[in-house]
């Protein structure tokens, strides 16, 4: 079954069997090895992508499901060797320990940011709850889309926790 | 912008470069040319006898390449493991099953999907038989998991002292006593510690070739040990060390569970000797439970007698702690690791006891905190039991019983050096930071108006930093992989002729920023800047011996080694630089330039020139310096050292519903010198949101029969963000003789000293009803039913 996308901005096709998933097709056919396989039952999301601007789980739908449609992967939001805002965030606050959920982490903290450039605390964790993560407690990671927020909006970001003395 | 001085800064990681942009290589990302997955056909009977096996079908089905069953690995023996006291697990099943799960044939075909069909069409006849599940029936050998042993029990732990038969006697008449007087108050709580599965992130994957030209195999999996996985794998396969090099990449996340060698991992290298291919298996998420070890599992009853004013005269444990069917690298040891801390940082006389027993479950192991979870769990509660029953503050009770502060070894109750400690200063501090005071009547307002919050208190001793090679004998090393291992720290330090650094280290971090944290320590001896400095790690061929990373560790035992060898290479440094400046070596010091004399910067020899006359050697003319920069060091602690803290949480319970809603807590840990705050912080979060888990979400359940009823995410459910708050954070520093570093380690503190702190607030909020203790993990449903059962 011949299946064509744009992915991080690059027309590609391939004949895949039928059943391939978008995350396979991914990892494997087009060697992007950023996106993660954490469950395989759309639950943990350390297989984030935006496909046409949003966040999906791509392991939860084939790639012929995706055909015709523009894939954004972790590989893909940097530009020019400049990181996003939110990538950015991840290494200033220590969002990320050992780095497996963080690429599905981050597509989901953007896209986030992109519905909603100021959110609190709690929208904040009600936008990244289909995201495990078992390493950081998920303190950090908020304190990280924090940052990226204030970036993207132009302000200064909060002093980090450890100058805070918390 | 993060700070960037060296020692005990908030430097950012170096790790994160890669991760934040999908480039970091974990084992699954990698492929080599003409790779061969694996599947595995698996047991559904918890017990069984296997009559048959049928492969024909998985054979003849497309893509396949190969079937495997026990005959054809049966001289290769059983998984090789530490600490086998009775039963170890067979590369794949032989006569019989004894878990869910269990391998019984292995299928190699061309694509992962090819494999996993084929799998599937394995036919095993199976003549099913009785399991046992229930910890007190395995205890009783009514039913025998293994027909060919004689009891279900593997072995029994026992301390107050420890190793001493009549130290136990009189610590068992002392409480005895203290029960039989008039003005004693005795209270028991029989709970359970139940059975979690470890869920990191990233599944295990494991990558193995075998070049029959060199005779070599190269293997790469997700491991916290890959020194252990090399001595499994060599002496399996009757090789050399140097024939088999395996390293461990990113690892996602390892809590323990990628702290052991398991079946699928010698099969890989099997099966590739045998196909002359790369041979590639990654587990899934269904299949973990079975396939991966899993942790706690303990029923017990903890019992105190005090005083009516707080004054403990003595604690006793009866534990029985389930091993699953098999065991695997440390199984029977984790209740030992429970027993180092079985008396907490109290000094009352304690009878410590717990029976390790064969179930029909997967393999129980190490999972973060390691029998210290389960062991503070049962003193902490029984302890709140204790003082709301006489009617003492629980913090009070607990400072009433503290070993007073001590900065040379204490022995405790059950009979171990404890480093150093000053637990009531810590307890203090955290009374300070949370406004204990401020917190008690913010609930007793809120009592008043009808609302439910509870403060829950607790407090841990750890045994970390492992360990003493001396401690070999209780089958600390790794001699039984064939290598005659300590748990020592390795590390080698070099500057390389550009004036670059390389560190080789023994650690297999899974997220916890060695890269980081070792290339500050190095820098702090040399004055070279921590982006100059590269560390490697999980890798057997770069370095002779590597212990890995596990039991907090890594900081105090690796990290100190670490310490040691960069100071010899700045020793060899000034020594160089003396010589081409014509002064003595004392007078020199090192900093990101160079050497020069003390007081006069002009004198400076540049890191360059250093570098140079080391590789140049002719340039060290008549001097005794060697050419070379660098040193290998081994550090042999003379303790493991003992970490300790408080925790306190806030917590309301909607009893309408059973809701539990944490809202505030806070830590103040000891783990001595601090290098990294920012890592330290983070590994504290984590750690204490999987004790959370384990005290509101968490649960493995096997049916009566031994079905797994919480196989996936959706049964188990691990924390998701909006389940947790934020922390506040704070510490006390009582640092340690037994390293340089003077760390104590941190990695496993807040898992140890959450779950009975969250147990301890819920039960606190709803003690006006009339609560006492609800079993975990605290779910709705469960925390309601007690609300019921309280009101009648």
């Amino acid at each position: 079954m011949n299946v064509s996308m744009t992915v991080n901005g690059r027309e590609v096709s391939a004949d895949l069997e039928p059943r391939t998933l978008l995350v396979h097709f991914i990892r494997e056919n087009l060697r992007l090895t950023g996106t993660h396989v954490g469950c395989e039952t759309g639950y943990c999301g350390a297989c984030t992508v935006h496909l046409d601007g949003k966040a999906v789980k791509s392991c939860t739908m084939l790639a012929v499901q995706a055909d015709g449609a523009s894939v954004t992967t972790i590989e893909g939001l940097a530009s020019n060797g400049q990181l996003h805002p939110v990538q950015e965030g991840f290494w200033e606050r220590h969002g990320l320990q050992c780095g497996f959920c963080t690429p599905g982490m981050i597509m989901a903290s953007v896209s986030l940011l992109e519905q909603n450039d100021n959110p609190s605390e709690d929208e904040i964790r009600h936008g990244i709850e289909g995201n495990l993560c078992r390493c950081t407690g998920y303190h950090n990671i908020v304190r990280a889309v924090e940052y990226a927020g204030a970036k993207m909006r132009g302000e200064e970001p909060p002093a980090p926790d450890w100058e805070r003395g918390e | 912008m993060a700070t960037t001085s060296v020692m005990g800064g908030s430097v950012r990681r170096r790790e994160d470069p890669a991760l934040i942009r999908g480039l970091g290589s974990f084992v699954d990302d990698i492929t080599p040319h003409g790779t061969a997955y694996m599947a595995f056909a698996r047991s559904p009977y918890a017990h069984a006898k296997i009559k048959s096996i049928d492969t024909s079908a998985a054979a003849a089905a497309d893509g396949v390449v190969a079937v495997y069953t026990h005959d054809d690995v049966a001289h290769l023996g059983d998984l090789i493991a530490q600490v086998v006291v009775a039963k170890g697990r067979p590369l794949l099943a032989k006569d019989e099953v004894n878990h869910v799960g269990e391998a019984v044939a292995l299928v190699v075909a061309e694509t992962v999907s090819q494999a996993r069909d084929a799998a599937h069409l394995i036919e095993v006849d199976y003549e099913p038989m009785k399991p046992v599940i229930d910890l007190k029936e395995a205890a009783a050998d009514t039913t025998l998991v293994h027909d060919d042993l004689e009891s279900n029990v593997v072995v029994t732990w026992e301390a107050g002292p420890w190793g001493d038969e009549e130290g136990i006697a009189k610590t068992k008449q002392t409480i005895a006593d203290a029960k039989d007087r008039d003005d004693t108050v005795t209270v028991s709580i029989e709970a359970v510690n139940q059975r979690l599965i470890p869920v990191p992130i990233e599944p295990r994957s494991v990558v193995a070739e075998w070049n029959d030209g060199y005779q070599r195999f190269r293997v790469y999996s997700s491991s916290q040990v890959a020194h252990a996985l090399m001595g499994a794998i060599k002496t399996t396969f009757g090789l050399d060390a140097n024939q088999v090099h395996v390293t461990a990449p990113e690892v996602g996340g390892g809590f323990g569970v990628k702290l052991n060698v398991y079946n699928d991992e010698i099969l890989a290298c099997f099966a590739a000797q045998q196909l002359g291919r790369p041979v590639k298996w990654t587990e899934t998420r269904r299949e973990a439970p079975g396939s991966s070890i899993q942790g706690r599992g303990w029923v017990a009853t903890a019992t105190v007698t005090g005083t009516k004013d707080g004054e403990i005269l003595g604690y006793e444990l009866d534990a029985l702690a389930d091993m699953g069917a098999y065991e695997q690298n440390f199984t029977a040891a984790i209740p030992f690791l429970g027993l180092f801390v079985g008396s907490g940082q109290y000094k009352f006389p304690t009878h410590w006891k717990a029976t390790c027993v064969f179930t029909n479950t997967m393999t129980t192991d190490a999972y973060r905190g390691a029998g210290r979870p389960e062991a503070a769990y049962y003193l902490e509660r029984v302890i709140d039991a204790f003082s709301r029953e006489i009617g003492v503050d629980p913090v009070e009770v607990r400072k009433k019983n503290f070993i007073e502060k001590f900065d040379e070894a204490v022995i405790s109750p059950i009979g171990f050096a404890i480093d150093s400690g000053d637990y009531a200063t810590n307890l203090d501090k955290l009374v300070e930071v949370a406004d204990y005071e401020g917190l008690k009547a913010e609930r007793d307002k809120a009592r008043e108006e009808g609302r439910y919050l509870g403060i829950g208190i607790a407090t841990y001793c750890e045994v970390c930093g492992f360990a003493p090679t001396a401690l070999s004998t209780l089958g600390f090393s790794w001699s039984t992989y064939g290598l005659p291992a300590g748990f020592y720290g390795t590390s080698l330090v070099r500057v390389n002729p550009d004036t670059s650094v390389t560190v080789v280290t023994g650690t297999g971090p899974s997220g916890q920023g060695h890269q980081t944290t070792w290339a500050q320590i190095v820098s702090d001896r040399l004055g070279i800047a921590p982006e100059k400095i590269r560390v490697i790690h999980g890798d057997t061929e770069e370095s002779p011996m590597g212990i890995g990373t596990f039991g907090s560790r890594s900081l105090a035992v690796d990290g100190s080694a670490t310490f040691d060898a960069a100071e010899r290479v700045a020793q060899k440094a000034k020594g160089i630089a003396a010589h081409l400046l014509e002064a003595s070596a004392e007078d020199i010091e090192l900093d990101e330039d160079g050497g020069h004399v003390a007081g006069s910067p002009d004198s400076n020899v540049p890191w360059d020139e250093i570098a140079a006359a080391a590789y140049l050697p002719h340039r060290l003319g008549e001097s005794e310096l060697e050419g070379g920069l660098e040193s290998h060091v081994i550090f042999d602690p003379p303790n493991a050292t003992w970490p300790f803290g408080a925790h306190l949480a806030m917590v309301e319970v909607d009893v309408e519903t059973g809701d539990v809603k944490i809202l505030k807590y806070f830590t103040v840990d000891d783990c001595g010198n601090v290098v990294n705050p920012m890592i330290v912080a983070g590994q504290v979060h984590g750690g204490v949101v999987q004790g959370i888990g384990q005290a509101m979400f968490e649960e493995a359940i096997y049916d009566p029969d031994g079905n797994l009823l919480t196989g996936s995410l959706l049964d188990y459910p691990i924390p998701t963000a909006v389940d947790v708050p934020m922390f506040t954070l704070d510490k006390t520093v009582t640092t340690t003789t037994t390293n340089t570093l003077g760390a104590k380690g941190i990695g496993e503190a807040g898992t140890i000293g959450s779950a009975h702190t969250i147990v301890n607030a819920v039960v606190d909020a709803l003690s006006p009803l009339g609560v006492r203790h609800i079993e975990m993990p605290l779910r709705p449903r469960r925390v309601w039913a007690a609300i019921q059962e309280a009101r009648g």
